[in-house]
């Protein structure tokens, strides 16, 4: 329906960037314009992408279609398929089709795509002789498999190597010609090039490197018939495809007198020369460079229909992108600088026999780009260092084995996303197979991994499998997956900004309520969710202290009814044993309560404590009060907090003892009762180097010596073992509490909800937290004030549920009043 | 027991909050979003079974404590890609007073 107010948008290019552009404008203002798409093809939008999968039989057409017409026309777009625009009237803001339609806008999206590029060989225009790039080059491809035998590819990049193998999968006789010395020179090292060559050539296929066609030659039928070489070999070819590059889709931008170069020139806001006209995609120079591969279009998609929407705060800055070949069973992947050169060094591990191979390329103490052959669990991992420039100095020595080699492995799972059966387990927390999660993906045309959690469930709970979804992601969609842990991630979909903005914004605009956070920072939402929610009151009430509320609606249940939930729905009970330590009263008091109120489990903690499990929700004041009567407090056993201080008995028993453990550990604990922090924090004392409270895998781990203590910081027990990292050496009690504390108060004030400490060390460097806490002795103690600070006047959120109605009535069930049964 | 039932006080209930309440057809979770308006579920997450009554509320939606799914306040519905629906009850806010309808 065209309605005169609204703004007219024309979109030239029924694509996958095109339509990526519409979708995200609609999401951002879908009654700003009336939208009109014209398609020179005659299908509606599908995933280019997966056309090789189409080829090799694997997939159908009807697999791959992103948007169906119904899609169209429930979003009121106006689309003409099988028209080709041949004229832009920029005096007048229309568009003419090749069938005389025509169309006004008042904005004009560009998103043409490419066109394959046909050498200028003798014979290129004879039938049987085609460009990889559409429906119909697929389906033409497959026809000639079922009625010919010899086929040639020319160019061994990544789309002729996909066609190549499909054309073998149907049953063809299949040589890939090659004019450089090896296959995808663009995207590997000869190394890896040669051995994915040798496993196609397993497979089957037949290569001719650094070979130069010198004519394509017609048969009888008049159809080609074979190929000659300038060096005069001849082979026979009765289907020749040519994928021998793309070049951008710009000549109707240039007959409308927009600049173009090598692509349809656009500023980092996406638009030409002409404001009034975006363009985005394939046909698209970006800063001298024109995208081939998905990913970076849908970024420039997302920048467009930004500016589209009168946003008007995006920029598309350019992309670094990663390869993935689409062959089933061979697992290759590049990302980044991966020939290295000047002032780069190389760190490689190659194994013929294992058939694995990986090349990282450093520069600067910089990852710039890998190159992975046989195992690329890690790709997307070293995808991600690369993008966000960290500094690998400090893991240097085990950047080469991988993510789960940083520390210890907890979890150790499969590296061989591609050549894994469909039936194997990814995800062990939800029970989700690798055959899932692809057919997710080919089913819901699935691109990122927050989709296929969504979709599937896999690496939504523990996150240990993720590195492999990731891997499946991409070989399933190749090069069009955008890996989703970057740095600068959002906190969720309620707003575009990420946990470190958000920080910075609580705390220089001096915002103490969620609503102002909302407001200032533009929430899409009006009250955020589940993720954000918890995320805000953290940072509110860790930022300021005293000034900011504490918002109970914001947090997680277990924090808001100071228990545990388990899975039945009832809760668990652990009063706090300060350093693990108790007393025949208390033992008493947990025996009595257990029995009045029927507790089914009774067991002990990791944490040296009591768990009593499976209370319901309206007894847990009752018990509280029981046990509050003999002194005892929450332990803190369900929050994002502290947790407990374990200790050995140290010198004050042990023969070996040097310190006394218990004593230090109780006094840690009772200083840091009450403290909130963005994840759990757990802390270990030992006596002695032995270390029997396990102060190795702790955040703070604190080892007795004769000579004072030691302080480690950092660790973790959880889904991936990490050895916590040598802090410093202190001398007695007070500085123990005081660089713990400190350390502690840096990570509430600047780690991101929900990284636990490893992680944020890990993100800052421990450099960064030695500079701050160990070496700057006035900024350690105002850290460790500002942590007193906080804590002053915390009370045992037990006792007050037990004491103040209102917070009581929480847990009471209503009765209805007067109800019969 | 059917038709309108007086339940509670608006201020028994938090903003953005809920209660539980007992019922002949099981235990009913009573929601209040962040403009006052009420609604009511069966307090059991047709995923798992969790307790919808302890979820964070927010917009038309509250997420499940244990899995996390999200379900429409209004109708039950989880929200996609999920799915599965939570039975919901007629509630409304007057003079004050929650109220709660019952089919017979």
């Amino acid at each position: 329906m065209m309605t005169k107010n609204k703004m007219r948008l024309v979109v030239v290019g029924n694509g996958m960037a095109g339509i990526r552009a519409v979708e995200e404008l609609l999401k951002l203002a879908p009654d700003l314009y009336d939208i009109t798409v014209f398609g020179a093809e005659p299908h509606p939008n599908y995933n280019r992408i997966l056309l090789s999968p189409v080829l090799a039989g694997e997939m159908t057409i009807q697999d791959i279609i992103l948007n169906p017409l119904d899609w169209y026309r429930d979003n009121g777009i106006t689309l003409h398929l099988g028209k080709r625009i041949e004229r832009i009237d920029r005096a007048r803001r229309k568009v003419i089709a090749d069938d005389g339609s025509e169309a006004g806008y008042d904005r004009l999206l560009l998103a043409t795509g490419s066109t394959p590029f046909i050498p200028p060989i003798p014979g290129n225009d004879l039938p049987g002789v085609i460009g990889y790039r559409d429906i119909r080059d697929t389906d033409e491809m497959i026809a000639a498999a079922s009625e010919h035998r010899h086929a040639v590819v020319i160019g061994g990049g990544l789309l002729g190597l996909e066609a190549a193998n499909g054309l073998r999968q149907r049953g063809m006789d299949v040589t890939v010609v090659h004019l450089m010395p090896w296959l995808m020179e663009r995207q590997l090292d000869k190394a890896a090039a040669d051995m994915l060559k040798t496993s196609l050539e397993a497979r089957g296929l037949k290569f001719l490197l650094e070979k130069q066609t010198e004519a394509l030659i017609r048969g009888e039928s008049g159809r080609v018939t074979a190929l000659r070489f300038k060096d005069g070999l001849e082979i026979p070819a009765d289907l020749v495809v040519v994928a021998a590059g793309i070049r951008p889709s710009m000549a109707l931008a240039e007959s409308a007198g927009l600049y173009c170069n090598r692509g349809i020139v656009v500023s980092d806001t996406m638009q030409t020369y002409d404001p009034r006209i975006y363009a985005v995609g394939e046909c698209v120079s970006h800063r001298g460079i024109a995208y081939g591969l998905v990913a970076p279009l849908f970024d420039q998609a997302r920048v467009c229909a930004n500016h589209l929407a009168h946003h008007g705060i995006a920029r598309y800055t350019g992309s670094v992108t990663s390869t993935k070949l689409k062959v089933t069973g061979i697992d290759l992947f590049s990302a980044g600088d991966f020939m290295g050169g000047e002032g780069t060094e190389e760190i490689v591990l190659h194994d013929p026999a294992g058939n694995v191979y990986k090349k990282l390329v450093v520069k600067n103490d910089i990852l710039v780009g890998a190159v992975l052959y046989g195992d690329t669990a890690d790709g997307a991992w070293y995808f991600q260092l690369v993008k966000d420039g960290q500094n690998i100095h400090e893991i240097r020595d085990h950047l080469m084995f991988g993510q789960n080699h940083i520390g210890d492995v907890g979890h150790a799972g499969q590296s061989k996303a591609a050549s894994m059966p469909d039936e194997a387990e990814v995800c062990g927390c939800n029970g989700v197979c690798k055959g899932d999660i692809v057919k997710a993906i080919k089913g819901h045309g699935l691109f990122t991994l927050d989709d296929v959690r969504k979709h599937t469930k896999a690496s939504s709970s523990c996150g240990s499998c993720t590195g492999l979804v990731e891997q499946i992601l991409a070989s399933t969609v190749g090069g069009a997956y955008t890996p989703s842990q970057s740095k600068d991630k959002a906190v969720c979909g309620c707003t575009e900004h990420s946990h470190g903005v958000v920080r910075e914004a609580i705390r220089s605009q001096h915002l103490i309520a969620i609503p102002e956070v909302m407001k200032a920072l533009e929430w899409k939402t009006p009250n955020g969710c589940a993720s954000c929610r918890p995320a805000l009151n953290y940072y509110l009430i860790s930022t300021w202290p005293g000034e900011a509320k504490d918002d109970p609606q914001s947090r997680f249940v277990n924090e808001r009814a100071h228990a545990n939930i388990q899975r039945d729905g009832t809760y668990s009970v652990v009063p706090r044993m300060w350093g693990g330590l108790t007393t025949p009263t208390e033992l008493r008091a947990i025996a009595d309560v257990a029995e009045k109120y029927h507790v089914p489990t009774v067991k002990m903690t990791g944490g040296a404590r009591v768990d009593l499990l499976g209370i319901k929700k309206e007894d847990l004041p009752k018990i509280w009060a029981d046990l509050g009567a003999v002194g005892m407090v929450s332990g803190h056993a369900y929050g994002k907090s502290i947790r407990t201080v374990k200790t050995c008995v140290g010198a004050e028993h042990c023969r070996f003892g040097t310190q006394r453990s218990m004593d230090m550990g109780v006094k840690l604990e009772k200083m840091l009762f009450g403290m909130w922090s963005p994840h759990k924090v757990k802390l270990a004392v030992s006596g002695c180097p032995r270390n029997c409270a396990e102060a190795g895998i702790k955040d703070i781990g604190i080892i007795g010596v004769d000579s004072g203590y030691e302080l480690y910081v950092a660790g973790n027990g959880g889904i991936k073992t990490e050895v916590a990292e040598f802090l410093c050496k202190v001398k007695n009690d007070a500085e123990v509490m005081e660089y713990s504390g400190a350390f502690l108060q840096l990570y509430r004030e600047q780690g991101y909800y929900l990284e636990r400490t490893c992680h944020y060390v890990a993100r800052v460097g421990l450099d960064h937290v030695k500079a701050t806490v160990v070496n700057d002795a006035p900024g350690r103690q105002a850290l460790y004030e500002r942590l007193l600070f906080a804590l002053q006047d915390y009370e045992d959120p037990w006792q007050q549920a037990v004491q103040q109605p209102a917070v009581r009535r929480e847990y009471e069930v209503i009765q209805i009043k007067g109800a019969t049964t | 027991m059917s038709g309108w039932i007086e339940i509670c006080a608006l201020e028994d209930i938090a903003p953005q909050g809920s209660r539980v309440v007992a019922s002949e057809q099981g235990n009913i979770a009573l929601f209040r979003a962040a403009d006052d308006r009420i609604f009511a579920l069966h307090d059991k997450c047709p995923h798992r079974g969790g307790p919808l009554s302890q979820g964070i509320v927010h917009g038309e939606t509250v997420s499940c404590p244990l899995h996390g799914w999200k379900l429409g306040l209004k109708d039950g519905e989880a929200v996609a890609p999920d799915q599965g629906c939570a039975k919901s009850f007629a509630a409304k806010l007057e003079g004050g007073l929650v109220w709660l309808k019952f089919e017979r």
